[in-house]
């Protein structure tokens, strides 16, 4: 497991496009991978109701956590995805 | 007989398909006959065929569509949703409660999650039907598969419901709502099949009835006999064998030349403008460039958007509407400063504009580059401008973007009545009838049962496209029309009675008009708008211009 702490940087925050993409990704992941919106419990990062349900919007910290093979590489690639326009 | 306001001309005549929305909710404590195996095989094989289609749909749609469609998906196969349809079917929930009570958990979330994701509700509503309707066997919601041309009948049409329709299988639209300016009619129109709006009674009509439907009488018949469909079909097919053999430059009998412009909404309506013979384009709406996303499209792919008409048109006239945002259609980035109990009186067009002057600008300064290295014409117009300070602050905004002559909109009657001030600040006037209709009788576009005040044959309204034009011509300056009312073959030469130098219209108009143009003398024209001023009420008014018009008779208008 790999955790990762960050501010979301897109403008749209998890919503939208951002959140379909963050969910795609995640899905792909062998091992569990979750979201959570600051310090609030953690939920799956491959549903994409659970996801939207955080609400998080631009400038929220988010915590990722990240199983399987290769966590770091997904954890970068989720990252870009909540920092991107 | 069914009768209704016929919004786009031509006669279809085929089988009822309704566009169904309601789908049952499975009642409370349903419970499945004990196979829970077979049961959760139900379930997730619904949701997981739902969410193919969906993405299929998608593919078809492209654009935004599929963006909107593929996320649908997403959560139709959701697994913390599969997971709980599971849990809920193992506890002798039917399939269709489990998914319903499931589906009903995120629902709440994401409604009390607030604003931003209330739009994310009606998607997963919509998921919610399909899987359920599915499992029920019922007709998935939204407009129905079907493999042979129909009439499509509904209540009203949304953008929505309309993004996947294969408009090579409907054969008319009917509604029990909507007003001649609704979604439903200008789709209509921009894909050249017939529609009747406002028409009450339609959606009782029985799925597979045939209905012939006259998109220019407003006549809606169940079950017509023979001759009369061959009747109906004759008179439609003499408009349309007349409008094919007009061709060339908009002009009356006598030879007034009237410029005939296509009204668009971005550069994949050019071939439609192109092959009726549009001269350029009297209105590009440049709001799709910007709906649907978060932030204001770059320098570039403005450019790129604004060249491509502009390349289609050389030596035309191209006139670009600046983004005309708020009322129905809200951008994510340009929130309006406040709840808008009435939007249509807000913060829209170019007073959206003066607080975000910034995206103006910007906007501006695209079209002044593609502008540079062009053979068209291009002028730029502002939407909703109210008064001489609006004309001014829009007409410096140009200038300093190095766009001379800048037009604006007459859509507020107080513009028009004070056309005279307005037309010494900018270049050009073009009158938006289906606002200034709104605005002039109060009365609001969307709602079906106020047809009779949505109605540019309105005298009043006449009086004042006649201020704006008369102004428009004692000031030497041009004054078009780009409303649904230039689209009127018999009140486009009204227009032109009236004084309007040019006329804008959806493209498939653009063929009857010129019809009736070359029919009919400029005095003829000029009589028949003094008929319909004169005229007591708008059914008066378009009689007595008719009769001023007797060469426009053959066109079975």
């Amino acid at each position: 497991m790999a955790e990762r702490r960050v501010k979301v940087g897109g403008k749209v925050g998890l919503h939208a496009r951002p959140a379909a993409l963050f969910v795609q990704t995640a899905a792909e992941v062998e091992g569990e991978v979750t979201v959570a919106k600051g310090d609030s419990p953690p939920v799956s990062a491959k549903s994409v109701l659970a996801v939207m349900g955080l609400d998080v919007r631009h400038g929220d910290e988010i915590v990722i956590n990240v199983g399987g093979d290769d966590p770091e590489a997904v954890l970068d690639r989720l990252v870009e995805i909540a920092n991107a326009d | 007989m069914l009768i209704g306001i016929g919004v786009s001309a031509g006669v279809g005549y085929g089988p009822v398909v309704r566009l169904t929305r309601s789908v049952p909710e499975p009642s409370e404590g349903e419970q499945h006959g004990g196979d829970i195996d077979t049961e959760t095989r139900r379930a997730v094989s619904a949701m997981e065929e739902t969410a193919r289609d969906l993405t299929a749909r998608g593919e078809r749609a492209g654009g935004h569509a599929q963006e909107v469609l593929n996320a649908q998906a997403l959560m139709a196969r959701d697994p913390a949703l599969t997971d709980d349809v599971r849990r809920r079917v193992g506890e002798g929930a039917s399939a269709t409660r489990a998914v319903f009570e499931a589906m009903d958990v995120y629902r709440e979330m994401l409604v009390n999650a607030g604003d931003y994701l209330a739009a994310r509700v009606a998607d997963l509503d919509d998921v919610r039907d399909r899987v359920v309707a599915r499992l029920l066997g019922v007709t998935v919601p939204g407009i129905p598969e079907s493999s042979t041309p129909f009439v499509l009948v509904a209540n009203d049409l949304a953008p929505a419901d309309t993004a996947l329709l294969d408009p090579e299988l409907v054969l008319a639209f009917v509604t029990e709502e909507g007003g001649p300016t609704s979604h439903t009619a200008i789709l209509a129109r921009s894909l050249g099949l017939p529609a009747v709006v406002a028409c009450p009674g339609c959606t009782e009509v029985r799925e597979g009835t045939r209905l012939l439907v006259d998109g220019m009488t407003g006549e809606v018949v169940p079950d017509p006999a023979p001759a009369l469909v061959e009747e109906v079909e004759a008179k439609a097919a003499a408009r349309a064998a007349a409008a094919a053999e007009s061709t060339g430059p908009g002009r009356t009998s006598d030879g007034h030349e009237v410029p005939l412009l296509a009204n668009i909404g971005g550069p994949k309506e050019l071939p439609a403008a192109l092959e009726n013979g549009a001269e350029g384009i009297g209105l590009y709406r440049t709001e799709f460039l910007f709906l649907d996303r978060p932030d204001v499209p770059d320098h570039e792919e403005q450019v790129a958007a604004y060249r491509a008409v502009l390349d289609a048109f050389p030596g035309g006239k191209v006139i670009v509407r600046t983004l005309d945002a708020g009322a129905d259609k809200p951008l994510a980035f340009l929130p309006p400063p406040a709840p808008e109990p009435n939007p249509a009186l807000g913060e829209r067009g170019l007073r959206m504009m003066r607080r975000f002057p910034d995206t103006l600008a910007s906007q501006l300064a695209a079209l002044a580059e593609a502008r540079r290295d062009t053979k068209a014409d291009l002028r730029v117009m502002a939407p909703m401008v109210t008064d001489l300070d609006d004309a001014e602050w829009f007409a410096a905004a140009s200038a300093d973007a190095g766009i001379p002559d800048a037009g604006i909109m007459i859509e507020v009657p107080v513009a028009a009545l004070r056309a005279r001030h307005l037309a010494g600040a900018v270049g050009f006037f073009s009158i938006g009838t289906n606002d200034l209709t709104q605005y002039a009788c109060a009365a609001d576009r969307e709602i079906g049962g106020l047809s009779r005040f949505q109605d540019s044959w309105q005298p009043g309204v006449l009086e004042l496209v006649a201020a704006a034009a008369t102004a428009a011509a004692e000031a030497g300056r041009p004054c078009g029309v780009c409303g649904e009312a230039a689209a009127d073959p018999i009140l486009g030469c009204v227009l032109v009675g009236l004084g309007i130098t040019t006329l804008s219209m959806g493209a498939t108009a653009l063929p009857l008009v010129r019809a009736a143009l070359a029919r009919s003398t400029l005095a003829q024209c000029r009589e028949a708008a003094e008929a319909a001023l004169a005229a007591r009420n708008a059914a008066e008014a378009k009689q007595a211009a008719r009769n001023r018009l007797p060469g426009t008779a053959a066109l079975e208008l």
